[in-house]
């Protein structure tokens, strides 16, 4: 269809058989669709995430819609805003608690590098202190800036290595 | 009870430890020494004058320049709806002042505030620690010799790898 | 150590309602010292969302400083905007032309119904009424979509400008505009039905977290808090600023200042609000543009060359996001006076006054430098006195800025509103109460 395919695709594509390949297909086909999200809402971007949850702009249509309050069952994490020095540890302590396999969505400028505070107080980016999947530039982004993130970051579970085979730990 | 009839009676009371600021815009504004801070406040706050909101407590770092402290206090008064600014300074040698947490109860938070930021001292505080940082941050941010985009992290961040 | 494990008994449970929890307001740490469900002692620790506005805008010159006061009270940012730069008019001492205060004032009422929406949203959401949250947010959509239409930014805007407002309305505002009282009306209406008179609401909100005059005074609370305790004060009424005094409007006040009396007050003014916007929609005067806002002029390019020969005369069409702000529409919104304000973009690229007044405004060390001196200026933001206190030593950037944010008293006062009473209780309160983290740790 003249779709340009993410990077992952093409690294992380099984060297199995059929069988291998259709299962990593149905396991992300699975994963992408089901995705349960924590919100960690700490400024204001989050009325965007409100506006984009809401009826306009409705992202549980996409598989994202059910938002659970405890980091244990969730497989998504959604950063929403500025983070302190201050919050840091909690950031940290919340991606701890959360299973394999995980994603973590930066949304908004402040979450991806900073924003436009660049002083004693800020972390420059959660990057520095968790892994990130998708960055979502915007200050605040627009509602369909965050559904199209959505949709790259589906796009990426689907694609990505699926670890499904037994791993023995040496 | 009218501004001016106000700063007389302040004056009357307490003679030459108050002084009047012209201020070109129309407020008011008193320069007052600060061991009498506790007793011109409770002059204030009761009758006749009734300034019974303590409306925001602030400092100004003018140590380069001054070499003090400036404390600025507004008070308001709901029943003949009039505002009032008051400024105390601070030396750099003795960095303590009276703590109004008695009078007015927001003074608790906003003390701890200027302490956080200014690292000011208040006397009869009852319960004198940080408000904005974290516990084991070390400096006075607000004040002018601490640089805006000093780096001081609580837990140690990660390498960026391309 | 935090206070409270130091002070508690030995046989009570502590418990941490953590930084990062489901309440969407914000960041803010609440621990409990409980007995059974009842709660002994608690206490909030702020300062998750610290920024650090005050130290960064000692850096940025009074122009370059806009954007931040934007995302401070992020539900309502034009209030904040022109709480700002109401500071530095009365310090400059200039005024606004009278069509930008009416659009100041069209402006900042939606921000306040678009605040009264989030705030009552959020709380009624988390004590179960999930329609709510729904339709208010719809009716804040549309205000937001009128808001974009002439600003071009949803949320943070920066359109109230030192001197006046940054573009006219939109030639097509009223459509939006009706649509958005239409439908805010409408929700209002229908969760007046459902709330106001339900059991389960009233069960859980009356007589819960009493703030009594005396005690709301004492801590300084301002805006529906301290008018729900029954305390009549609002800058609108008690220090006019803008063209508020030649409006008619009523103060709602409440008798006991529970959660029940903060929800009621909140309603109401929202109804006051949109009642304010009509009266000021008629009251405003027409736009003295000559030629019509959206007529047909020469390209940019046709006029830079043509500038070169004679002087320009002719209207010139500006891009879309400078549409608003043309020359013949100038003296509506903006003041006059090269130091305040940028000069229109006709003058920047075809005469070389109009470059010459650019970059003094925007060179460092020039600009807008007001005389020596403090200045204090509140007006009402959406959860009460919103003030600034500036201190200008003469230069282009600010020797000081300090932020009076009306709901840092409020929420202090938030452990001895929670005392004795059960930790469901801790939820409503919370949420009306209205903090916004922004505003509460700068």
């Amino acid at each position: 269809m003249g779709k340009i395919k993410p990077r992952a695709y093409y690294r992380e594509t099984l060297n199995g058989g059929f069988i291998a390949t259709k299962i990593n297909y149905m396991l992300g086909w699975g994963r992408k669709y089901s995705l349960f999200h924590y919100p960690f809402i700490t400024a204001c971007c989050g009325m965007e995430y409100m506006s984009a949850a809401c009826a306009h702009w409705d992202f549980d249509r996409f598989g994202v819609g059910m938002t659970t309050f405890s980091p244990r069952q969730a497989d998504m994490l959604f950063v929403v805003g500025t983070i302190s020095q201050k919050e840091a540890p909690v950031l940290k302590t919340v991606y701890e608690q959360m299973c394999e396999p995980n994603w973590v969505i930066a949304c908004g400028a402040c979450a991806v590098s900073g924003g436009i505070y660049d002083n004693y107080a800020v972390v420059q980016g959660i990057d520095r202190i968790i892994p990130v999947d998708v960055y979502i530039p915007g200050c605040p982004p627009r509602p369909e800036t965050i559904l199209n993130a959505i949709e790259k970051l589906q796009d990426k579970i689907q694609h990505q290595k699926q670890d499904w085979q037994w791993k023995i730990k040496k | 009870m009218e501004n001016k009839k106000v700063i007389e009676a302040l004056k009357k009371t307490f003679l030459e430890k108050v002084s009047e600021v012209p201020d070109r815009l129309g407020d008011s504004v008193v320069r007052i020494e600060k061991d009498v801070l506790f007793k011109i406040m409770e002059f204030l706050k009761n009758r006749p004058c009734e300034f019974t909101m303590l409306l925001d407590l602030t400092c100004v770092d003018y140590l380069s320049s001054k070499g003090c402290f400036e404390m600025v206090y507004h008070l308001f008064s709901i029943s003949s709806n009039k505002r009032i600014r008051i400024k105390s300074e601070v030396r750099k040698n003795e960095l303590d002042i009276d703590s109004l947490s008695d009078l007015w109860k927001n003074a608790n938070w906003l003390e701890r505030e200027i302490f956080d930021m200014f690292g000011i001292n208040f006397k009869g505080h009852p319960d004198m620690r940080r408000l904005f940082m974290y516990e084991g941050f070390e400096g006075y941010p607000l004040c002018k010799d601490y640089p805006l985009r000093k780096r001081q992290p609580k837990i140690p961040l990660r390498k960026i790898t391309k | 150590m935090t206070r409270i494990q130091k002070e508690a008994r030995k046989e009570s449970l502590l418990i941490n309602m953590g930084p990062s929890h489901p309440a969407m307001h914000g960041t803010i740490r609440i621990m409990l010292e409980l007995d059974g469900e009842v709660i002994r002692n608690s206490e909030v620790e702020v300062g998750y969302l610290h920024r650090g506005f005050e130290k960064t805008c000692e850096h940025k010159t009074y122009f370059n400083l806009l954007p931040y006061t934007d995302r401070l009270n992020y539900v309502s940012p034009l209030i904040n905007n022109l709480a700002y730069v109401m500071t530095m008019e009365k310090m400059l001492e200039i005024e606004a032309p009278e069509r930008a205060q009416y659009i100041r004032v069209i402006m900042s009422e939606f921000s306040r119904i678009s605040d009264h929406l989030t705030a009552l949203a959020a709380m009624t959401m988390e004590c179960g009424a999930f329609t709510v949250f729904l339709y208010y947010i719809q009716a804040r959509e549309e205000i937001w979509n009128f808001i974009e239409q002439t600003t071009g930014a949803r949320m943070t805007t920066s359109y109230i400008r030192i001197g006046g407002v940054r573009a006219d309305l939109h030639p097509d505002y009223k459509g939006l505009m009706d649509k958005a009282i239409k439908v805010t009306r409408r929700v209002l209406k229908d969760v007046k039905g459902l709330l106001d008179k339900n059991k389960i609401w009233i069960d859980r909100t009356r007589d819960v977290a009493v703030a009594n005059p005396e005690m709301a005074v004492n801590y300084g609370f301002t805006g529906p808090c301290l008018r729900a305790s029954g305390v009549s004060y609002d800058v609108r009424k008690a220090h006019p600023y803008l063209v508020y005094d030649q409006l008619e409007f009523e103060v709602p006040l409440g008798d006991k200042g529970d959660n029940f009396d903060r929800y009621m007050v909140r309603m109401k003014e929202m109804e006051q609000s949109i009642k304010i916007i009509e009266q000021a929609v008629e009251k405003m005067p027409a736009s003295s543009s000559r030629a019509g806002l959206m007529a047909k002029g020469i390209e940019p390019d046709e006029a830079i060359k043509a500038s070169r020969t004679k002087k320009a005369e002719e209207r010139v069409n500006l891009s879309p996001n400078l549409q608003g702000s043309e020359k013949d529409v100038r003296p509506d919104i903006l003041v006059k006076g090269k130091k305040y304000t940028v000069p229109p973009k006709e003058d920047t690229y075809t005469n070389i006054e109009g470059l010459i007044n650019h970059f003094k405004f925007f060179m460092s060390g020039h600009g807008i430098r007001p005389p020596k001196g403090d200045v204090y200026f509140s007006v009402e933001g959406g959860n009460g006195e919103l003030g600034f206190y500036i201190v200008s030593d003469g230069t282009d950037k600010p020797y000081r800025l300090h932020l009076r944010a009306p709901c840092f008293h409020i929420v202090s006062a938030l452990e001895e509103m929670i005392k004795g009473h059960y930790i469901a209780d801790i939820i409503p309160t919370f949420g009306s109460t209205n903090m916004i983290g922004g505003e509460l740790d700068r």
